[in-house]
């Protein structure tokens, strides 16, 4: 829903680096998305596609690492994949749980010439 | 050549809800995000919390909305100053949309500041407003497995509002489930159970508000 103004933040932060780094072309981008953070990585691309013209970022090619949503029990201390139905502890059954992984939603690297 | 970068996407976002939030201490505000689903009753919540402290304390609000400004009339009535912010169809408000009302507030007379956000329970768990406290107001007619349906949101809230408690003998909802999720999700998380309607445990919400106002470093 919102991977328009977060395809815009990502394209800014992109080119921004790429100046810091002296770059003149962008070849690829690699984004890390938490599997919880409610962005659909094809619509980042679709943006990007369009967002990107005329830019030293345009063709880039986007891979995208999905983090897998885990939690860590408070009780126990388990850590364990979050499957959207089961929100209790596998080890001991508490809710006291820690969500540690999967709202990520950062820029890992970017590939220049 | 690959070059490591890794910074978050929304790092710019970030630091504007930074320079907000010191602009925001700077004239001694307690800036509140109310983020909620559309119609669970941010508007009503901010209507009812200006009717019983506005004698006391100044309060501004800040109406974000896709597209009316239905609310921001409502609360104009109530001679509190506002600001609409039209998102223009963007699911949320972000730091630079609040930042530009700040120039069409009177920041210095201003103790209080009340945000709804555009009714999303997704999109506002990512974008910083500067804001001290993050309530997020979840509603008796939504149904109990909201927590679960949207755990970012419910995991980030500082306070969690449940209201229209007044539909609970017409509605199946379980609230010790509901609290159990909750809690479950954030630790120690504080919910207050409200209706708008009857007014039933807003007298709670605003003196645990008005304590907390208190709290604040003093500026001088
Ligand atoms: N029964 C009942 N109805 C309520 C209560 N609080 C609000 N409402 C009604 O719920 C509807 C939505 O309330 P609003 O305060 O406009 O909700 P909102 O979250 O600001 O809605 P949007 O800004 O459209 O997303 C209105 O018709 C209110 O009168 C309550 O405690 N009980
Ligand atoms: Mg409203
Ligand atoms: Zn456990």
């Amino acid at each position: 829903m919102h991977e328009l103004s977060i395809t815009k933040s990502m394209l800014d932060l992109v080119l921004d680096q790429a100046q810091k780094n002296g770059a003149e072309k962008v070849q690829g981008i690699t984004l890390v998305i938490g599997e919880m953070s409610g962005v659909v990585d094809d619509c980042v691309r679709f943006y990007f596609d369009f967002l990107s013209k005329g830019t030293i970022a345009e063709g880039a090619h986007i891979s995208v690492k999905i983090m897998p949503a885990q939690a860590r029990c408070r009780e126990c201390g388990k850590q364990f994949k979050l499957n959207g139905l089961d929100w209790l502890c596998p080890s001991c059954g508490t809710t006291q749980i820690n969500i540690v992984e999967g709202k990520e939603l950062y820029l890992e690297s970017i590939e220049v010439p | 050549m690959k070059i490591k970068i890794l910074k978050d996407i929304l790092s710019a976002n970030d630091q504007r809800a930074k320079e907000n939030r010191e602009l925001l201490n700077r004239n001694g505000i307690l800036a509140i995000n109310f983020t909620a689903s559309p119609g669970a009753g941010k508007t009503s919540l901010i209507l009812e919390t200006i009717n019983r402290l506005k004698a006391d304390i100044k309060i501004g609000v800040v109406e974000g909305d896709v597209s009316s400004s239905l609310d921001a009339e409502m609360v104009v009535k109530k001679g509190v100053p506002v600001v609409q912010i039209n998102t223009g169809g963007t699911c949320h408000l972000d730091a630079t949309m609040v930042a530009s009302a700040f120039n069409n507030l009177p920041l210095e007379e201003i103790e209080l500041l009340l945000i709804e956000n555009v009714g999303n329970l997704i999109c506002p768990a990512a974008f910083a407003l500067g804001e001290d406290l993050n309530v997020l107001i979840s509603s008796v007619p939504e149904g109990d497995d909201k927590p679960h349906k949207y755990p970012v949101m419910f995991s980030k809230a500082h306070l969690v509002v449940l209201n229209k408690i007044d539909l609970l003998p017409h509605v199946l909802f379980d609230l010790p489930a509901f609290t159990e999720a909750v809690k479950g999700l954030n630790n120690g998380v504080e919910i207050f159970e409200v209706s708008c309607k009857t007014g039933q445990g807003i007298e709670r919400w605003t003196s645990w508000l008005s304590n907390r106002l208190n709290k604040r470093p003093s500026t001088s």
